[in-house]
């Protein structure tokens, strides 16, 4: 007669006995003989099925039956069959307890990750040898799904290495054209796209990177009306915008929809980082509850940026977001990276939530999206008039017209020295607007000024100054010194 | 079979904080190795799990066997098996109650990262830190499982002793 070996945790079931002889032909049969014995058995090797549970191995000898014929496998006279466990367990997997994960959507992410096709697991071998990442991971991040706002400076990296890295599906949003200007920084877009939509560029360069990747483009201004929609069907939220209302849009529809917000800024050399709007962590208005009074921040446009510095920052974005996917490491929550890249330093500041923050603390007074132009004190862009205002400015024709006919006027540039190195105005003297307090007696109160910049923002404030201090007759040249370059003289270039 | 007692001695208590924290971010495991429901010997096993080490282990047969054998050799009883549920808290999961065997004591810690990275650094420690520990026991009809009461031997090292239960 055969015997089974019963393992230690089944002995209660057997009073106590290691070893049993019983009858039959094939491992079924004796199974089947054995249960009938000790019924407290069946429960524990059976599931509800009648199948054998996954975690019990029954071996004929040395042998494991499911490379013999399972419970067909013939047993002779002096066989000895084990029943032996594997012993399995591990976390839930359904939630996620440690608050700081991002909860994939659940559209994607119900039911099993999708899985990887042979290809696949060829393009993403160097993530797959690791294991902090390995199938699971580059699962969870082929049915992820992450929205970039903006596909310029920092979008371009953050889109580039997410796709590359197998996120399942990016969205961008955008709506601006590719310029010479942006191909400094913006490494999605190529010399020849200038002129093209951004995302028609970003999602041909993405297509080619990794063709597996879902891009969804969305070309539309961001805005209170659209941002929760578009941001809904989203896991992680990428900033890269470059101005506040749309900051603190993208901050508050994170908040308000418990989504992440893996956020960068870049300025000239100075970049920062952190992930905002995560359930207990700080947002970006617990740091900057109020935006700057406009104009004393300046755009990167306005102030240049270090063209690798997108780069830098939109990739420490980009790694935050896969973190976040993963699961893995200690993300940016409550942690505010400034890098410097003239000293070649990351500085890390401490950041706590705040329970007054009016979005995301213990009594928020902001529910719902707001007019964030409203709110950072910004105009909406209205259409250009197409008469300059001929008390306070002149256009670049009308000025060149005064000049030939010989009428003595000022211009004055209020740019920086270097911008003045690139073109300017023949006769026009450099006073750059910060200087201009110190320097503005230098000037004629009784002379005609013309007050000129890139594209005359700049130059209004100073105008605008002039006129406080006593100055009568000072205008502002509309468009600048590129409506200058556009309207009279093509031959210099502009930037 | 109401509060079901398990007795450690503190150098197992430690042995597993240590283990769970030197395999975190992944799950570790081990057999647990005594009489009479006082553990005296813990013996670490390798996780085998295919399904992703930050979430499952798994015990194969063969160093299941291994763990049998070297029970006998230590003189005792395979009393059940440890494993360590990595930024997770110490409390059974559905897939481990549905990979449960009965009579097994099942002892989780739970291993948490340690993200003040001053005290960190101060205690030149690695990124985790073993937290709660509990023991489980699967009740007969398979339904759940029963949390019975982890206690330590009496001699054993008094500072470890707060950290049971802590």
């Amino acid at each position: 007669m055969p015997k089974i070996l019963i393992p230690t945790p089944l002995r209660p079931y057997t009073d106590k006995q290691d070893a049993i002889d019983v009858a039959g032909a094939t491992v079924g049969e004796l199974l089947a003989d054995l249960t009938r014995r000790h019924g407290g058995l069946k429960a524990h090797l059976y599931n509800e099925q009648g199948k054998l549970r996954s975690f019990v191995n029954i071996y004929v000898n040395d042998e494991d039956i499911r490379y013999l014929q399972h419970e067909q496998t013939p047993v002779h006279s002096g066989d000895t069959v084990s029943i032996i466990p594997s012993v399995a367990g591990g976390v839930e997997t359904t939630t996620a307890a440690d608050g700081h994960s991002v909860r994939l959507q659940a559209d994607r992410y119900d039911g099993p990750l999708p899985e990887l096709t042979n290809d696949e697991i060829k393009r993403y071998s160097r993530h797959l040898i690791m294991p902090e990442v390995g199938m699971e991971g580059q699962r969870k991040l082929k049915a992820a799904s992450v929205l970039c706002i903006g596909a310029g400076g920092l979008g371009s990296p953050v889109a580039m290495y997410l796709a590359a890295a197998g996120v399942g599906r990016l969205g961008l949003v955008d709506f601006d054209v590719v310029d010479f200007s942006n191909l400094q920084r913006q490494i999605l877009h190529g010399t020849p796209d200038v002129g093209r939509s951004k995302l028609a560029s970003a999602k041909d360069r993405l297509n080619a990177l990794n063709p597996e990747v879902q891009i969804d483009t969305y070309e539309t201004a961001l805005s209170s009306q659209n941002a929760l929609k578009l941001f809904e069907p989203y896991d992680v939220i990428v900033d890269g915008t470059d101005n506040f209302p749309t900051r603190y849009l993208v901050n508050d529809a994170c908040v308000l929809l418990g989504k992440p917000n893996a956020y960068g800024s870049i300025f000239r050399f100075e970049g920062q980082a952190s992930v905002f709007g995560v359930k207990d962590g700080p947002c970006y208005r617990c740091l900057y509850p109020e935006p700057p009074p406009p104009g004393l921040v300046p755009s990167c446009a306005e102030g240049g940026v270090l063209g690798v510095l997108p780069g830098i920052i939109g990739v420490i974005q980009a790694t935050e977001t896969i973190k976040l996917i993963l699961e893995v490491g200690e993300p940016l929550i409550g942690r505010f990276l400034i890098f410097d890249a003239l000293r070649m330093k990351f500085r890390e500041l401490k950041l706590r939530k705040d329970p007054d923050c009016p979005v995301c603390g213990t009594h928020p007074t902001v529910k719902q999206l707001i007019d964030y132009d409203q709110f950072c004190g910004v105009a909406p862009a209205a259409p250009e008039p197409a008469v300059a205002d001929n008390a306070t400015e002149i256009t670049a024709v009308e000025l060149k017209r005064r000049l030939d006919r010989g009428d003595t006027l000022k211009i004055v540039d209020v740019r920086e020295p270097n911008e003045y190195q690139i073109n300017r105005i023949p006769g026009s003297v450099l006073i750059p607007l910060g200087d201009v307090p110190r320097r503005y007696n230098e000037l004629n109160p009784e002379e005609e000024l013309v007050m000129q910049c890139k594209s005359g923002a700049r130059s209004a404030r100073a105008a605008d100054f002039l006129r406080s201090v006593g100055f009568k007759k000072v205008r502002n040249l509309k468009g600048g010194i590129l409506g200058w370059i556009d309207q009279v003289d093509p031959s210099q270039p502009k930037y | 079979m109401a509060d079901r007692q398990l007795t450690m001695t503190a150098e197992v208590d430690l042995a597993i904080r240590r283990h769970g924290e030197e395999t975190y971010p992944h799950e570790c495991c081990g057999a647990l190795v005594g009489r009479d429901s006082v553990v005296s010997a813990c013996v670490p096993l390798p996780n085998t799990t295919e399904e992703g080490p930050r979430r499952r282990f798994l015990v194969r047969p063969s160093d299941y066997r291994d763990a049998e054998r070297q029970t006998a050799a230590l003189g005792g009883e395979l009393l059940g098996f440890y494993h360590s549920h990595p930024d997770h808290p110490a409390r059974p999961s559905q897939y481990d109650l549905d990979h449960a065997w009965p009579t097994f004591a099942y002892v989780i810690v739970s291993v948490v990262a340690t993200n003040d990275l001053a005290r960190r650094s101060a205690e030149q420690e690695g990124g985790a830190k073993a937290a709660d520990m509990t023991v489980w026991y699967l009740e007969d009809d398979r339904s759940s499982f029963e949390e019975g009461t982890l206690n330590h031997a009496e001699n054993s090292h008094p500072d470890a002793a707060p950290a049971v239960h802590g």
